[in-house]
């Protein structure tokens, strides 16, 4: 197997396992709290839409649009998805905003559950619901990242490899440890997620843009698939450089720290 | 009324997520980069690498936005 083939299951496999471990964290707090069954049947339920959406999207994508317009839509799309990732790496990093914290947003999911009253006999409406919707949420990201690693690899199917061996991954980690996964260093895993949505987002909704043209031909990067790599170098010293420029400074010592200091 | 009220939070939650100053950023910056591309006769090589400036810019600003310190009333 090549590099480029090694690489792209890599990234898949990292953006969608980051993903799927919050999806878990929904659908845990959910079972464990309320209805385990309608937890698993608002996740199956999601799955089924996923495949529809997907199967539908991908037809009118590949067969209406021009090449530039599913550029600019899915590049514009990915960009969204990777800016906000790095946003948060970079506030978190530059200590701005809290580390994100599966336990936390567990022992918020769990709150919800218990504060939406009793579970009937029959099918739980509420964890279902919000099963469903965490699950398509998280899921409708997957898909866009497989569709566009995917194409711009020309390996569709290594990156559904990717994707459904993170899949199998996450269930088996949630199964076995039968707790928040908040043992996952998701931080980091963001953050370099982050990196690898904006620079392909940036290359391909660039691209699309030539969809405004009389040609409507997509827009030609110096280097064409090499300006890439140059994108996700750039990314991650951009990156560093707004953690730099936006680290607040330590807190200042406390009088019992202070005193320790002078007495060393 | 209330299905379409929650396809639209649907939509909104997946695309603009918590922080719709990124998806503002976005668009701003593409937006920009189409009117040069139509307004201009500048070449694909220039365009690409200013669209990727554009994009990062945007970015900037947006971050800038988020940490500016807050008036004290």
């Amino acid at each position: 197997m090549s590099a480029a083939t090694w690489g792209l299951l890599v990234a898949t496999f990292a953006a969608c396992f980051v993903e799927m471990v919050e999806a878990a964290t929904i659908v845990m707090a959910m079972g464990f709290t309320r209805s385990w069954r309608s937890a698993f049947a608002g996740t199956g339920a999601a799955v089924v839409a996923l495949a529809i959406v997907t199967t539908f999207a991908g037809y009118a994508i590949t067969s209406w649009l021009p090449d530039s317009a599913l550029q600019l839509v899915i590049g514009g799309l990915l960009l969204i998805f990777g800016l906000q990732w790095l946003r948060k790496a970079v506030l978190r990093s530059s200590g701005r905003k809290s580390m994100h914290d599966e336990d936390e947003i567990y022992r918020d999911e769990v709150e919800l559950a218990r504060a939406a009253g009793d579970v009937g006999s029959g099918l739980d409406m509420f964890s279902f619901i919000v099963s469903f919707k965490g699950v398509f949420l998280e899921g409708m990201e997957v898909v866009f990242i497989v569709i566009t690693f995917g194409l711009n690899a020309d390996n569709v199917p290594v990156a559904v490899v990717g994707a459904a061996a993170a899949v199998v991954v996450v269930v088996s980690i949630a199964f076995a440890a039968r707790k928040p996964l908040s043992m996952i260093p998701e931080n980091l895993l963001k953050y370099g997620v982050g990196i690898m949505l904006a620079s392909f987002g940036t290359f391909w909704s660039v691209e699309g843009i030539g969809i405004f043209r009389s040609g409507r031909e997509s827009v030609e990067w110096p280097g064409n698939d090499a300006a890439l790599l140059v994108l996700i170098a750039s990314w991650f010293l951009l990156s560093r450089l707004f953690i730099a420029v936006l680290r607040t400074p330590a807190p200042p010592a406390t009088p019992d720290r202070a005193i320790e200091e002078y007495a060393k | 009324m209330r299905a379409i009220r929650a396809f639209g939070q649907f939509w909104y939650d997946f695309i603009i997520g918590d922080d719709w100053k990124i998806a503002v950023a976005v668009v701003s910056a593409l937006a920009v980069l189409a009117a040069l591309l139509v307004g201009t006769s500048i070449g694909d090589h220039v365009l690409a690498v200013l669209g990727g400036v554009l994009i990062v810019t945007a970015f900037a600003i947006s971050l800038a936005v988020d940490t500016r310190p807050r008036r004290s009333k």
